[in-house]
């Protein structure tokens, strides 16, 4: 196992307190907002997809002490670097040195509305029935994969049911990996509280994840 | 980190990959356009419209596109009612994964790890630190957002509103009840 995220956080003992906001409080600094179009832009050049910017945000080794707009500025020259699209030297020197590669697309001023309001469906058409319906239970995946993967620990090898066909979507690990789209079926899966923390849990109270269908066997 | 965005944006820039006036239209995207007061919108008219109410909860996505709000971040979402039967709240505890055309851009609490981490274990608790207290007889189910469906709570529709219309009532529903850390205010908290 090589592959490690930071960022799987879900019931991870954490101590601080939530700091509130004021609704309309969205950036803490200038470079925050310029941060956040940045990546926007390069997304749209088609230069990697949003699975992978997951990649690369969660397996910064310093995720955890960084700011959330720190983490996207820091997987972005990642993956700019690692694409060849920009080199060391020229972050450095804060103006471009060397001649550029090749993208899919440039996002224009004009076309931002249009891009934003399409957005970036990832539902598929079936073709395959679905293995799991509705009342299903299922225990999802035990062991750890050595990728990118969008099931979270706390919910690994544990037993659910299936509320909600949600269709066939874009598999998040396959895509992360570059393998293309790999469409499968996704289910909202709800389990108890106390399956996933033991006893002390409250009674009556549930937690769901939206999970692929190879996350998840028959319950025996 | 001003001067290291600007060496970037300045290569990006002169490399031909992105188009510097874009960036000056998605911040303002953000800032003044897309934000908490359009799902505000879609939460008003369900309180007032029963018929929508049934379509948001049936397919939120085509709902809430009838009012003009689509894309990045929402093509697929998913709405759930709070009532006193049942509390909903939304996380994404693997990152930061929020209702964009609904709600904007999430607070930082909302991709930092106290709420992420928290959320799933002890939802209540976290509710407390909102200032909120539930009955300990009501249900709260947490809707962890691990894939691309996003979630949008509608809260309840607070007592004594019956006289608001829904420009009114959208005054009352703050961002926090649309992710379930808050309840809708009451008529008479306004100010």
């Amino acid at each position: 196992m090589s592959y490690l995220s930071h960022a799987d956080l879900g019931g991870k003992p954490c101590s601080d307190a939530i700091v509130p906001e004021p609704e309309g409080e969205l950036f803490h600094a200038g470079w925050e907002p310029r941060a956040l179009a940045l990546t926007l832009a390069m997304g749209a050049t088609g230069a990697w997809n949003i699975d992978m910017s997951r990649s690369a945000r969660e397996t910064l080794p310093d995720y955890a002490e960084r700011s959330y707009y720190a983490i996207w500025l820091a997987a972005l020259e990642n993956m700019l670097l690692e694409r060849g699209l920009v080199r060391p030297d020229e972050l450095e020197a804060g103006r471009a040195l060397h001649p550029s590669a090749p993208v899919a697309r440039v996002l224009r001023a004009a076309d931002v509305p249009t891009v934003l309001a399409a957005g970036s469906p990832t539902e598929r058409a079936t073709g395959t029935p679905p293995r799991f319906a509705t009342g299903d239970r299922v225990r999802t995946r035990a062991a750890r994969v050595d990728h990118h993967t969008r099931l979270p620990a706390y919910a690994q090898d544990k037993l659910g049911t299936v509320e909600r066909v949600l269709g066939v979507h874009v598999f998040a690990d396959s895509h992360a990996q570059g393998r293309g789209a790999d469409p499968r079926w996704l289910y909202t899966v709800v389990f108890d509280a106390r399956e996933l923390w033991g006893d002390a849990a409250h009674a009556g109270s549930a937690v769901s994840i939206d999970a692929w269908e190879p996350y998840l066997e028959p319950a025996a | 980190m001003e001067l290291r965005v600007r060496a970037l944006e300045t290569v990006l820039a002169q490399k031909g990959y992105i188009d510097p006036p874009a960036l000056d239209v998605l911040i303002d995207t953000y800032q003044t356009k897309i934000g908490p007061r359009n799902g505000a919108r879609v939460v008003a008219r369900a309180w007032v419209d029963p018929a929508f109410r049934e379509w948001l909860l049936r397919d939120a996505t085509a709902a809430i596109a009838s009012l003009g709000y689509t894309g990045r971040q929402g093509e697929h979402i998913v709405a759930v009612a709070n009532s006193p039967q049942q509390h909903h709240m939304v996380v994404c505890t693997l990152c930061s994964c929020y209702p964009w055309p609904v709600l904007g851009l999430p607070p930082t609490w909302y991709k930092s790890a106290p709420y992420r981490s928290r959320a799933v274990k002890d939802p209540r608790g976290v509710l407390a630190e909102f200032g909120v207290t539930l009955p300990d007889s009501t249900p709260i189910r947490v809707w962890d957002s691990t894939a691309e469906v996003r979630y949008l709570v509608i809260p309840e529709r607070p007592a004594g509103t019956e006289g608001l219309d829904e420009a009114a009532l959208a005054e009352l529903v703050t961002r926090d009840s649309m992710i379930g850390t808050g309840l809708a205010r009451s008529p008479q908290a306004r100010s």
